[in-house]
């Protein structure tokens, strides 16, 4: 653990987003988990999407729940809401949190364990009801704060430091997801930033449930020869789909790769993002073919990583219930409790 | 870009930028980091060795290393290094046991014309290797124009008479009031070498209508501050002119403050901003209430019946033509003539050798001046060397110092039957400041701490006494607030390619964005792809060989805080912090020779 704090000073060329902010401006508190963990370039992805997406540090609500992955809320955002929950509870906590107020944008950060265990049920529930979030599983493999015991994702014949065999098979929460119906997935390798973060600002201008799985490699106790979530291992069976640029608002749209090979999507809030595609064949508008792909390349070892699907004509939870538009908390108390008289009108009309 | 050679001693040695601009290569860091853990007379050793006069020079420095300080890249101003020097000369302990011994004689016998800090530290290497060394000056004290040119009111003489006191502790011969006025005799008294080393002793004399008239009440800055160092001047009048704009000029003005000036002004023929003085030394005339007017170039000393009553000024302005070059203009304002009693000339000194007769073997250029070796300073006479302003012109103390170490080696490699022009290399240790796991041997907790001002004199009683010392210096809590500035760029983050898992935490952690994993290239298309934007290309890009992913490391050295969190968050010690302290090779040492570069 680093005992001093991060020093204040900053390149003097620092560039500035459109509110005038640094990407220093949207750091948290200094690290404490292990050097070289991935989950501090996770931390920096988030960062740096948030300051390229010039977001205002004050509308968003950061919800964890318990583990390595679940502490780095405070290493990000230093100025946001935050919400450090049970174990596997953040979905519901960050449900609820939606629901009294849609004008926030939600982070969900949760790991392998607090997502595909304790909080399994949760995580599924949050993602069939469309919250409009952007929940990010960083990915390990092992429970890292109690040294090192495989989680529920770590794949099948995968070996622990110790060199014990896992005899049980992995969920992979991608398959998951897209099972249960989310409206933008994607995968990615906090190795590799350059994806990373645009997948990280595309979620985020997303309007519904976003979810990606981050394969997150722990340097402590998963990173070693026989673990399949080691940099080397992810660097050698990485299988890209696709890159991806955001386009925000009024920067203009210069992408000048070859016809046909990218593919604008327009979300919901004005950004584009622009597709670039590696693999010809892979539509990311194609939930079955989606799933498809990810089993086949699954049985041959290899880690599909990119946008996987993203449905840009999603709804969310809001529009399921139609809820008020006005956060609960700026409405006044009439609205909120508006007596007996309309009470007893509702009960008549149930009768 | 091909692998940086970390090995190469000029690499390192230029990531200390202070150390590296300064002309006697003093190692800065290490200095700073004795005087913050309370070990000034450690402190003052190191300096002692590179620049041997550190309460003078405390006192008095050019401070190259300052505008390069790499603080300055950070934040507005850059560790107050001077003052911190004299922090280690005011705070020692008796040091006269840790200096060298006079060594036993070698027979050999060097002369050194003038008692400055160039012959000087010429002595010094020299007298403990066994040397016989005979200093000669005019004036009765050595010193040279550190006691003869520098106002008390700066440099005490208490300081001088200590720091030239190690020089001639070792045995080295002092002749003061002993002028050398024919070299051809010096030779003629087969001396085994000869040092040359009299300064630019005459001042430049401005020959404009009313000179000769109305010459008892103009004098030239530098004789005149020599008169009053002396005590044979001790008022001026109460109206005084300075002309110039230079170090000299700001030295005349205050001086002039303190003998009864009332109204000293300072007028100069540039700019503000273009004038050669230290921006400190304007800054302490202004506040001592001592106006300084630019672009007026003076025309004429105005007399009466033989009495100096002002100088009249034309008005200009500053022109760039194509090729950037400035031109003053007349502006178009008429003349203003400026009233007065006295007039200081302080317009530039001149190097004056009418005392080296034709044939002596040493030659002359078109300016004048000895054809001098720069490196070995040596003369077209085998025999004879120059140092200090008397080799190229007038700089200052520090680059005299360093002109004396080289050519203190010169002379002891000549007299050794060596080869003059193979320079050793200079001695350098580097070894791994690490303690802990999270733990270095050195203070990596960056301090915010804006510079931190010496304080200085009242100004009432500064200027009732001219031997009154205006600056107190800092006392021990100052200094250490002001050491904790200091970045240890000494420190050196040192990366090892076949450890590094390219995980990224160095580059997430680094608070100045200085490196970037990517794929290789020239260095003008390196530097367009880095995380931060490469604002110093002077500044040098730390490269990797190829790594796993067939990217590279890049490390911009510009503004490295040297706080060592890479090497804090890297899993692998990829990263390690290595304290790298460079030396130069002074006369005497066994340090292996081998062509060097710039260092």
């Amino acid at each position: 653990m680093t005992y001093i704090a991060k020093p204040k000073f900053h390149h003097p060329g620092l560039k500035k987003n459109s509110l005038g902010y640094t990407h220093r401006d949207y750091e948290g508190k200094i690290s404490t988990l292990c050097a070289g963990c991935g989950h501090d370039s996770i931390t920096a992805s988030i960062i740096e999407a948030c300051y390229e997406l010039s977001i205002e540090p004050h509308r968003v609500a950061k919800i964890s729940g318990i583990g390595c992955s679940s502490k780095t809320p405070d290493y990000f955002l230093g100025n946001s809401h935050g919400f450090n929950s049970v174990h596997g509870r953040m979905p519901s906590v960050l449900t609820g949190a939606n629901l009294a107020n849609r004008d926030l944008i939600y982070l969900g950060v949760s790991g392998d364990g607090d997502s595909a265990s304790i909080g399994f049920g949760q995580f599924a529930h949050s993602i069939r009801r469309g919250v409009n979030m952007t929940y990010i599983v960083e990915n390990n493999g092992v429970y890292g704060l109690t040294k090192g015991q495989f989680s529920a994702t770590a794949d099948r014949g995968s070996k622990s430091k110790k060199g014990v065999t896992n005899t049980d098979n992995a969920i992979d929460l991608v398959a998951m997801a897209l099972q249960l119906g989310a409206t933008f997935v994607a995968r990615s390798f906090s190795g590799d930033k350059s994806q990373l973060v645009p997948l990280i600002a595309a979620a985020i201008g997303h309007k519904g449930a976003s979810f990606i799985d981050v394969i997150s490699p722990c340097i402590a106790f998963n990173n070693h020869a026989g673990s399949t979530k080691s940099f080397d291992y992810v660097r050698e069976h990485n299988d890209a789909v696709n890159r991806l640029d955001v386009l925000v608002g009024r920067d203009p749209i210069a992408v000048d790769y070859a016809p046909g090979t990218v593919q604008v999507v327009e979300q919901h809030d004005g950004s584009k993002i622009a597709l670039r595609k590696i693999d010809a064949d892979y539509d990311p508008h194609d939930r079955l073919g989606a799933q498809t792909f990810l089993a086949r390349h699954a049985a041959k070892g290899q880690i599909v990583t990119g946008l996987l699907y993203v449905d840009p004509d999603a709804e969310d939870l809001h529009e399921h219930l139609n809820t008020v538009e006005t956060p609960l908390n700026a409405l006044e108390a009439d609205t909120l409790c508006p007596g007996s008289a309309v009470l007893d009108k509702i009960n008549a009309s149930l009768r | 870009m091909k692998p940086t050679d970390i090995a190469a001693p000029d690499y390192f040695h230029k990531v200390v930028d202070c150390q590296w601009a300064c002309p006697a290569h003093t190692p800065v860091p290490e200095y700073i980091r004795l005087i913050a853990q309370g070990r000034y007379s450690d402190a003052y050793m190191i300096n002692w060795k590179s620049n041997v006069f550190p309460g003078i020079l405390g006192r008095t420095c050019d401070r190259p290393c300052e505008p390069a300080c790499r603080r300055g890249r950070v934040e507005e101003n850059p560790v107050a290094i001077c003052r911190l020097k004299r922090v280690a000369a005011d705070f020692k302990d008796d040091i006269r046991q840790r200096l060298p011994k006079p060594g036993p004689k070698n027979g050999k016998r060097v002369a050194l014309v003038g008692g400055g800090p160039a012959s000087l530290t010429v002595a010094r290497d020299l007298a403990p290797l066994g040397y016989h060394c005979t200093v000669f000056d005019a004036d009765p004290e050595a010193g040279g124009m550190m006691r003869t040119q520098i106002p008390k009111f700066r440099l005490p003489n208490s300081v001088i008479d200590e720091e030239t006191g190690y020089i001639l502790g070792l045995g080295v011969e002092f002749k003061g009031g002993h002028r050398i006025d024919s070299m051809k005799a010096l030779l003629a008294e087969k001396y085994d070498a000869i040092f040359v080393g009299s300064g630019a002793p005459r001042g430049r004399e401005l020959e404009l209508p009313g000179r000769k008239e109305a010459a008892a009440n103009i004098h030239i800055g530098i004789e005149w501050l020599a008169n009053v160092s002396f005590g044979h001047v001790d008022k001026i009048g109460k109206r005084v002119i300075v002309l110039g704009g230079g170090n000299t000029a700001m030295d005349c003005c205050r001086t002039a403050r303190r003998l009864g000036g009332e109204k000293v002004t300072v007028v100069v023929r540039s700019g503000f901003d273009e004038m050669k003085a230290s921006p400190w030394e304007k800054e302490d005339a202004i506040h001592e209430d001592i106006p300084i007017l630019n672009y007026m170039v003076p025309v004429a000393f105005k007399h009466v019946a033989g009495k100096l009553i002002g100088v009249t000024f034309q008005h200009v302005k500053a022109e760039y033509d194509a090729k950037g070059r400035r031109n003053l203009v007349p502006s178009g304002d008429p003349d203003q003539t400026i009233p007065c009693d006295d007039v200081l000339v302080a317009v530039g000194q001149e190097n004056a050798f009418p005392w080296i007769e034709q044939d002596c073997g040493i030659e002359f250029d078109k300016w004048h001046m000895p054809k001098v070796d720069p490196k070995t300073f040596a003369s077209t006479n085998p025999k004879v060397f120059f140092g200090g302003d008397a080799a190229f012109g007038p700089k200052n103390i520090i680059w005299a110092v360093a002109h004396g170490h080289d050519a203190a080696l010169s002379i002891h490699k000549m007299l050794s039957g060596e080869a003059v022009d193979e320079r050793p290399l200079p001695e350098v240790q580097i070894s791994s400041q690490k303690m802990g796991i999270h733990e270095w041997s050195y203070d990596n907790d960056i301090s915010p701490d804006k510079r931190y001002k010496v304080p200085h004199r009242d100004k009432v009683v500064a200027l009732k006494d001219i031997r009154a010392e205006v600056e107190l210096g800092y006392d021990v809590k100052l200094a250490l607030g002001e050491a904790h500035r200091c970045l240890n760029c000494d420190v050196q983050t040192v990366f090892s390619t076949s450890l590094c898992i390219e995980c990224d935490a160095c580059v997430d952690i680094c608070p100045m964005d200085c490196i970037t994993f990517t794929a290789n290239g020239e260095e003008s298309d390196l530097r367009q792809r880095l995380k931060a934007p490469s604002a110093h290309p002077d500044q040098d890009l730390y490269v990797s060989s190829d790594l796993k992913t067939g990217r590279v490391m890049v490390k911009d050295e510009d503004v490295c805080l040297h706080c060592g969190l890479c090497a804090e968050r890297c899993p692998t010690g990829a990263w390690d912090m290595q304290k790298y302290f460079i030396e130069m090779t002074h006369a005497g040492s066994t340090c292996p020779t081998k062509s060097r570069s710039a260092a």
